[in-house]
Formats: structure tokens, sequence, C-alpha cells
């Protein structure tokens, strides 16, 4: 029953969006079916609308893991757009300052590199709530700005190619390039720039779970999320519990550097981010902050935001940006406490009998 | 450094951080009555395209303006039937509004204009006026100060009508105690949720008047995601602010100082003095600041300064030898981009004299049965 509760609510959130979505496609004048044809089903064609939804989902699982960790010792990471900022240009700086050194250091360096830089910027709101008690959530948005101007300046003014219009460093050593998928996969073209980095997501999944689940870790990060005063007259330090919560949340939000830089640029590209973080947090809510569901409400997010290339290229009026409009509906739809629904809908229906 | 503080900087300052003002003093009202307003960036991208979009039909700034204001306070009830009734995570479905003003109006103008997110650009005659553009022919003398936007004046006066409202009304006692201690608030026979109700939608139809401002005020369209992160600025400023209606305008206005220095520094040399005694002053807290965590068991001002002070004066002869013979550099704007953030983050962090939030803020009310 509470699986199937667990399974249901974001499913009906879902579609509720849809239906939302859909009229206000109807009201601009163009049609739901054929809008949300183009927006699911161009995800499903092989090997370009597979390759490309499963890439476009790789940020999304990490920042969606990363969101799910922080709250479920509840802690609301908004950070994660920072975080990963920093995380990818902690590894293409690694990329690019050794760049001449063999693959078999470069590119575990670089990796850790990008999990050590997320996990410092996620750590400092972690710290600052531990020892100051200064909310999370400012601290993290506040944050994701320092993080956009620091990545930004460091790009502009120490590793940029010279004579280069676009704000994007050098290029990493070839050692720092991690395998795109298309070489193990036969039909698979190499062009798609789905890579390892995938993989490296579905161990995340399976990290977190081990990590939650299986691990006093995981259990005192749990318990101090469910009810701190019970955790800490348990012997658990709430202070510890939430720095360690943000630097693993932020750690694997620092991970997008790995598919971003690693495997697809090749190279920091300023401004990158297509508000990974801040869709990671829609895909922890959808995904009830446990990996399985957050790897599918990942998957999801990915038809969407690749079905709205389409929604732009082949209706008359819609634009790609309902893909936005239809994230912002699903995490308010998401966050709506059930009970409450359920208790307005009895009072109204006691109020028509 | 002379040429950067001119009176260029003031009205730069103002017009920048009128927008903010607005918005904060929308945050006030929301989270005085304890509801957390994290959308106010969704909401001033809500009344940027609604005033820009009804302005172009309508070919006057005042219809623009309220239908706005109107929009905003629309989104706020929105939130506000999520936030009390449904009992929805306040920050959660905040961040759900922000998202979804980035989608929404970038999809309703590619219907409407047939653009990728942006609406026409407005003649000048239709947007808001300034002082001297509304009324000719007063304080001629004054023109300087008749130059600001009538939108910086209104924001003014909106902060001073709030202190009153929030310190001598009824209404303004109610809010304050919905925000502090809802039970007895309701034990008083105030409508708890009815209050919280009031001060969201406020809070909307004000942040939709500093939308206003952005896309017909200070420019003449609506521009994907033109708030920029100002929303979330101004909720930094009411942070600073202490939640209060004229230190939050201070704040702001600090805020909008910052931003007006990053346009004014970029590409300026500054003097290799002004940038020494910078470094050393910042040094100086910095290594304060430390001295003083360190210390919190014996709590020695003296020694702690003391410490500060050699490890700033090591620090200086480093600085010193390492800029010997350089006349002017520049600073990167990011830094001073950067500095709003982290002065609240620092202030947040209680260095610079705590900031309490209403007691019950974020926290939904659930009426004893």
């Amino acid at each position: 029953m509470k699986l199937l509760r667990e399974i249901l609510y974001p499913l009906i959130a879902v579609l509720a969006a849809f239906v939302i979505g859909g009229i206000v496609v109807l009201l601009i004048g163009d049609s739901p079916i054929q809008t949300y044809r183009l927006l699911i089903g161009s995800a499903f064609s092989w090997p370009d609308g597979i390759g490309y939804t499963l890439f476009y989902a790789t940020p999304l699982i990490f920042t969606g893991l990363a969101v799910a960790v922080a709250f479920r010792c509840g802690l609301l990471n908004i950070g994660a757009e920072g975080q990963l900022y920093i995380g990818a240009f902690a590894a293409a700086w690694i990329g690019i300052k050794f760049a001449g050194a063999s693959g078999w250091i470069l590119l575990p360096a670089c990796c850790l590199a990008a999990i050590l830089g997320g996990a410092i910027w996620g750590g400092i709101p972690g710290l600052l709530k531990a020892r100051f008690g200064s909310h999370e959530v400012i601290n993290t948005i506040m944050l994701n700005f320092v993080a956009v101007a620091l990545v930004s300046y460091l790009t502009q003014y120490h590793y940029k190619t010279p004579g280069d219009p676009i704000l994007e460093t050098v290029p990493i050593g070839p050692g720092a390039h991690i395998a795109r998928l298309g070489k193990f996969i036969p039909g698979l073209p190499e062009r798609i720039p789905l890579n390892i980095a995938f993989v490296l997501a579905i161990l995340a999944c399976v990290f977190v779970y081990v990590l939650l689940w299986k691990t006093k870790w995981g259990y005192e990060i749990r318990a101090t999320g469910a009810n701190p005063s019970a955790a800490e007259y348990g012997g658990i330090s709430i202070r510890k519990q939430i720095i360690l919560a943000m630097a693993i949340s932020g750690g694997l939000a620092g991970m997008v550097g790995i598919n971003e830089v690693l495997g697809y640029r090749y190279r920091y590209y300023d401004g990158f981010s297509a508000n990974y973080g801040f869709v990671g947090i829609a895909v922890a809510l959808l995904g009830r902050n446990h990996p399985v569901g957050v790897f599918l409400a990942a998957i999801l997010f990915a038809i969407l935001l690749r079905g709205g290339i389409f929604v732009d290229a082949y209706t008359i009026h819609v634009s790609k940006d309902i893909v936005d409009m239809l994230q912002g509906i699903v995490i308010i739809l998401v966050a709506l406490r059930p009970d409450a629904i359920f208790g307005s809908l009895k009072k109204l229906s006691k109020a028509k009998a | 450094m002379r040429q950067i503080l001119t009176l260029a900087l003031v009205f730069s300052t103002i017009r920048l951080a009128t927008p903010l003002v607005l918005a904060a003093l929308g945050g006030l009202y929301s989270e005085r009555s304890g509801v957390i307003n994290i959308a106010l960036e969704g909401l001033l991208l809500a009344g940027a395209f609604t005033a820009a979009s009804v302005t172009y039909y309508a070919h006057s700034p005042w219809v623009g303006l309220g239908a706005a204001m109107l929009a905003g306070a629309f989104v706020a009830y929105i939130l506000a039937l999520a936030c009390i009734r449904f009992k929805a995570d306040q920050v959660v479905t905040g961040t759900g509004i922000n998202i979804l003003f980035i989608g929404l109006p970038a999809v309703l103008s590619g219907a409407l204009f047939l653009s990728s997110g942006s609406t026409p650009q407005i003649p000048k005659e239709n947007l808001l006026p300034t002082i001297s553009g509304l009324l000719p022919g007063f304080m001629p003398q004054w023109r300087i100060l008749t130059e600001v936007s009538v939108m910086s004046l209104l924001a003014l006066i909106l902060v001073l009508v709030t202190r009153y409202v929030l310190y001598r009304t009824p209404f303004g006692l109610r809010l304050r105690a919905v925000g502090e201690n809802p039970e007895a608030a309701d034990a008083a026979g105030v409508g708890v949720n009815r209050i919280r109700y009031v001060g969201v939608v406020l809070s909307g139809a004000l942040a939709g008047i500093g939308g206003a401002y952005l896309s017909i005020g200070q420019s003449s369209l609506f521009t994907r995601n033109m708030a920029a992160g100002r929303g979330f600025i101004a909720l930094a400023a009411l942070i600073f602010g202490k939640w209060r209606p004229v230190q939050t305008m201070l704040a702001c206005l600090l805020f909008g100082l910052a931003d007006a220095l990053t346009i004014q520094l970029q590409g300026v040399p500054v003097s290799i003095l002004s940038f020494r005694i910078a470094m050393v002053v910042l040094i100086f807290l910095v290594f304060w600041f430390i001295a003083h965590q360190l210390s919190f068991l014996n709590r020695n001002r003296i020694a702690e300064l003391a410490s500060a002070a050699a490890v700033c004066a090591i620090v200086s002869r480093v600085i010193y030898a390492n800029t010997r013979g350089i006349q002017n550099l520049e600073i990167p704007v990011q830094f001073i981009q950067m500095i709003p953030y982290i002065v609240t983050i620092v202030v947040l962090a209680g260095f610079i004299g705590h900031s309490r939030a209403p007691r019950a803020l974020g926290t939904p009310y659930q009426k004893e049965r």
C-alpha cells in the first residue's frame, strides 16, 4: 500500500501537470496532442532519441541524487547549480594543469577533483549551518552566484584561449577524456555524447541506496532528517551529519562535471548548465528522494528536455520553454501534501451534501 | 577613484535598488506573516512580463503597472494556496514558481508576439516616466532630483507606509503576531491563515510592481529571465535588514551600490594605493574573525586584535612587495559581483549582528482541534 502510494502520487502529479500544460497549449492555439507527441515521442528513436535522452538524464541523475541526500537529512540543497559549476571547473583545472600526464593518473584525479570541488562548495553551507545555524537555503542560493562569478573569473582571466570570443577554457589533456558509450555499443554512433558518466550515474544511484539504507552513516543522516532532537538524544551529532550530508550532496552535484567536461566538451565551457541544479530539485521530489525514483524522474525530465527541441522546430506557437513550465508545475504539485488535499476534498463534498 | 564617486553613481544606485526595494518589501509582508517567500524571483518575472505585454496593447504604463500588480497578487495567491491550504513545503513551492516563470512568459510571448522569449519594444512615451517627465513644471531648479523614476519615489513611499502599517496599525500587529506566535494569535481571535493569505498576496502585488519597473521602467521590453537573480538578492536584503522596512531598504541600496560599482568599474583601472588599503582592511577583518573564533575559550579582545594586526602586518609586507612598480590595476568585475552575496552569507552567519527570523517562519499552522 505504501509502495503503491509512493508510485501513484508522483504519477498523478505528472499527469496533472501535463493536463495544465495541455490547457495552456490549447489556449495558445496549438494542438496539445501534437505537442506532447513531439515532446515525448521523439525520445524513443534509436539511436539518436535514446542516446541523447540518456545523455541529458546523466546530469539530472547526479543533481537529483544530490538534492535527495540532503533532503533525507532534512536539508534543502538549492545550491547544486553552484556545486556542479565548481566541480566541473575543478575537473577541467586538473585536466589542463597536468595535461601531459598519463590517463591512468589524470582521469581518476580529474574525477576526484570534480567530486571534491562540489563537496567543498556543498560543505560550506553545511558548515555554516552547523556552526552558526544560518539557513542552508539562503546560503546555497548565495553560493550559487559566488560560484558562477568565480568560475567565470577564472575562465576569463586565467584559462581562456587567447583570442577566443567564447568564454571557455583551453582543452584538457587527452588522458582525461572518458570514452563515449558508442565505442562499446554497436549501432550507437560516437557523435552522440552519451558517455561512461552515465554508467557512473547508475553506480551513484546504487551508492546512495547503500549509503542511506545499509550503512551506519546513512542511518545517522536519515535519523537526523526524520527527527533531529530524537537523533541527538540517541547520541548522533547533528552538526556532523549536516556537514557530512551537504558535502556528499555537493560531491554528487560536482560529478556533473565528469559528464560535461571529461565526457562531452573536453574543456570547461562557461554557463554550460541548463539549470541542472534546479531541475534536480524537481527530480528528487518527483522521485520521492529515493535513488530508483530519482533515476526514473531524471529520465522523464530528460525526455522533456530532448523533446523540447522538436517542439520548438515543429509547432507554430509553442516553444521549448514549455519544458521549464511543466517542470515548475510538477514541482508545485509534488510539494502539495496529499492528506491536506484529501482533507479539503472531504470538506468540499460535505459542504455539497 | 574620483571619477567613480560621482552623482552618476548615486543615481545608478537608486535606479538599481528600486526593484530590489519593491520585491524585498513584498517579501517582508509574506515572511513577517510566517510564509517563506523564495518565489520573489518568479513574482518579479510575472510582473515584468505582464507589465510589458499589457502596456504594449494598452499603450499606457499605468494600465500595465496595475496589471502587473494583479498578476503578482494572483501568482502569490497560488503560492499561498499551496503553502497554507495544502501545507506544501514553502521553499519547494517557491522554487517551483521560480522555474515556472522562467518558462511561462517565454511560452506566452512566443504565442503572442511570435518571438523567442521577449516582448516587442515599447515606445519611450509609453514607459513609466521620471518625476520630471510626469510633472514638467515641478521644482525646475531641483532638476537633478526629479530625474529619478516615479517608481523610485513610490518605493520610498511604500517603505514608509510599510513601516507605519507594520508598527502602528492593528493589521501590522496581527501580521507580526501570526509570524511570531500563531498559537497565541489564534487564541486571541486572529484568523492566522487569513492574515497569512493577505500577507502573501500583498507580497505578490509589491513584487509585481517591482517587476513592472524592470520591464517598463528601467528598460523598454521584457526579455527572458530578466530578473536575473534580483528576487534572491531582495530576499537576502530582507534578511540583512532583519525583516524591518527601513533597514531592508538600506540593505537594498547597498546591494544596488555594489551593482552600480560593477557597471562603473568595468574596465576602469583602480589606483594601486586604494587597492592596497582595501586588501589590508579585508585581510585584517578576516584574521580578526579567525582569531575571534579560535579564542572562544577566553574571549580576550586585545589578544585577538593584536594577533590579527600581526598577521595583517606580515601579509601587507607581502602585498607591498608583490605590487611594487604597478601603478594601476583593473579589478575583475566578477569580484565586485560577488560582494553582495558574500556580505549576505557573512551577515547570516551572525558576524555583523544577529538577524533573527520571525519565529514561525516556514511552518504551516495547524489549528488545534
